[in-house]
């Protein structure tokens, strides 16, 4: 494929980003016209404008973009280890993982980063005990690994139900909202975003390994792939994205399953150009739904997540019915 | 070009006693057939000379190194294999199919160059399925995903072409011209070495043959020499009734 094609629709992505950011920094509780945004963004504007746009606006719409751009890259590399197009974090239980360690972390009274560090904890403990158990005597088989992720998702479920019971009422709604993936205690993007960058660079080079992966570890090792250590790689670096994500905003399902599914019925399959679209494209989907969250129910806020399983269900539904 | 030798080598089938090792030279210019009922380790060998498993014992050299101290990248430029199933997780064209066979030879970030896509056309051409090039693999027919399959090995271009049933699917005429393919192939300097089902297809087509029965005995050598009714006969289990036609021995099964 030649380079020109890859960077097209990537640059269509960015571009369609970068508005759905502007849009997002401009409405709210008052909101701007989108003359007064471009002239805060680069640099006027009164102070008020400049506190309301740079301080609380812009580091959480950043956030939502990353968190979007790192579920749904981390969903992408996933459904090429499984070979299977219906594997996402959320799916196989890494969501739940963290959120078992986020809401024990919230009832143990604790706040901020120790919340947060649990919660990383937890995705990185879910990994470990999906791909351990799923590992087994043998070797990983996609759907042994994707029945054992859906078990272990439904073991958390349970897990958090029991926390959900013994939590006094009072904790409930920092819990509930965290469970449904909210992006208004997001704190700073920067690391996020850094790793975000980071991965999409170094999956490029990857990609073409990682296409002829997709047609089995047989074939791909009689292609000259080292296929253990690739995929050892890769849900390496998928588990990394889930927690950094999953931390930052707690669970919000469907990202990773429906945005590179749609990127595929429009782009293909080659990984170097789904890879970096994924992170645009998840990126840009999560801005819009945090926008959205903010102006559904205002001046009251929406956890993210309720709006992309609005979205994701009908959307994986359909995708399954239309599956063979 | 590339040769590969056996020495002493023992394929792996669980619960199966070791048999006779095999002492295999497959040299460039050489069409070997391997010959056997249903379950006697065909595919277990290729994939053990492929290096994608384990031997049970004895080592396979590729131009005198062995296989298990090689770079896989470095083994897929000097041999590929066309596998008995494939995989198609996810939808991709016939063109995209066969370019994935450059993949040994390209460095990480490079993308496919004018010349891969020459060498991907020119394969897709050899075996009939260039009309084809912007059709989803998955919704071909078996005959032309084997035809596909075979175009990848073609485009990864080794020098050692290892193929698992290559006529599997075909129609009769596309059988011949694969195999003609095939051993024009060998005609070039490559090394062809394919399990096959059919008894006429490797008497006509291959100059080498290794018959592998199913206590483990093996023997091995010229065609001509192997294609013996009774060794054949004892081979499958099956009575054959041999005709001479073409100028080629030609084996019916008796009722």
């Amino acid at each position: 494929m030649p380079i020109s094609s890859t960077l097209r629709p990537l640059i269509v992505l960015a571009l369609i980003s970068g508005v759905a950011m502007v849009v997002s920094v401009s409405i709210g509780s008052s909101a701007m016209e989108l003359t007064q945004t471009l002239a805060v963004l680069a640099g006027g504007g009164t102070e008020l404008q400049q506190t309301l746009i740079l301080d609380l606006r812009l580091p959480r719409t950043l956030s939502a973009f990353a968190t979007g751009g790192l579920l749904a890259v981390a969903g992408a590399l996933m459904q090429v280890l499984l070979r299977n197009p219906l594997a996402d974090p959320y799916v196989l239980g890494l969501s739940g993982g963290a959120a078992v360690g986020a809401l024990l972390a919230m009832l143990a009274g604790v706040a901020g980063f120790v919340v947060s560090g649990s919660a990383f904890a937890g995705a990185m403990l879910a990994t470990l005990l999906v791909f351990g158990l799923a590992h087994g005597m043998g070797s990983w088989t996609p759907s042994r690994l994707l029945l054992t992720g859906v078990v272990m998702a439904s073991g958390w479920g349970a897990l958090i139900t029991l926390i959900l019971a013994m939590t006094p009422a009072s904790r409930l709604p920092g819990m509930l909202y965290w469970l449904m993936g909210d992006l208004s205690h997001a704190g700073t993007p920067g690391p996020a975003l850094i790793i975000l960058v980071l991965v999409c660079l170094l999956v490029f080079p990857l990609g073409r390994s990682l296409n002829v992966l997709a047609r089995g570890p047989m074939q791909a090792a009689a292609l000259g792939v080292s296929v253990r250590p690739l995929e050892w790689l890769i849900y390496l670096l998928a588990s990394i994205l889930t927690a950094t994500a999953v931390t930052m905003a707690g669970s919000v399902g469907f990202v990773g399953l429906v945005v590179p599914h749609m990127l595929r019925l429009v782009l293909g399959n080659d990984q170097r150009l789904i890879l970096p679209a994924c992170a645009l494209a998840g990126g840009g989907l999560l801005v819009l739904a945090d926008a959205l969250a903010r102006v559904v129910i205002a001046p009251e806020q929406l956890p993210v997540g309720v709006i992309t399983a609005l979205v994701g269900v009908p959307t994986f539904l359909y995708l399954l019915y239309r599956s063979r | 070009m590339t040769g590969l030798t056996t020495r002493e080598l023992i394929i792996d089938i669980p619960g199966r006693p070791s048999g006779q090792p095999l002492n295999l030279c497959v040299e460039p210019g050489q069409v070997w057939g391997v010959l056997g009922p249903n379950g006697v380790g065909k595919t277990t060998l290729l994939h053990t000379l492929a290096g994608l498993r384990q031997a049970r014992a004895g080592k396979v050299l590729l131009d005198e190194q062995p296989l298990t101290g090689m770079k896989r990248k470095q083994l897929a430029r000097h041999l590929g294999l066309v596998f008995q199933d494939r995989q198609d997780g996810f939808p991709a064209t016939v063109l995209e199919t066969a370019l994935i066979g450059r993949h040994p030879w390209m460095l990480p970030w490079q993308m496919e160059s004018r010349a891969d896509l020459e060498l991907a056309e020119q394969a897709l051409t050899a075996l009939d399925v260039i009309h084809l090039r912007d059709r989803l693999v998955h919704t071909l027919s078996g005959g032309e995903r084997q035809r596909v399959a075979i175009a990848t090995l073609m485009t990864q271009a080794p020098g050692l072409w290892l193929l698992d049933e290559p006529t599997n699917h075909l129609d009769l005429h596309h059988q011949v011209a694969t195999m003609g393919l095939l051993t024009g192939q060998a005609a070039t300097g490559h090394a062809v070495f394919m399990c096959l089902h059919d008894l006429n297809l490797a008497a006509r087509w291959c100059d080498h043959l290794l018959l592998l029965y199913p206590g483990g005995e093996a023997c091995w050598g010229p065609a001509q020499n192997m294609l013996v009714p009774a060794a054949l006969e004892q081979l499958y289990g099956q009575k054959l009734v041999t005709v001479e036609a073409d100028g080629a021995p030609v084996f019916v099964p008796a009722r």
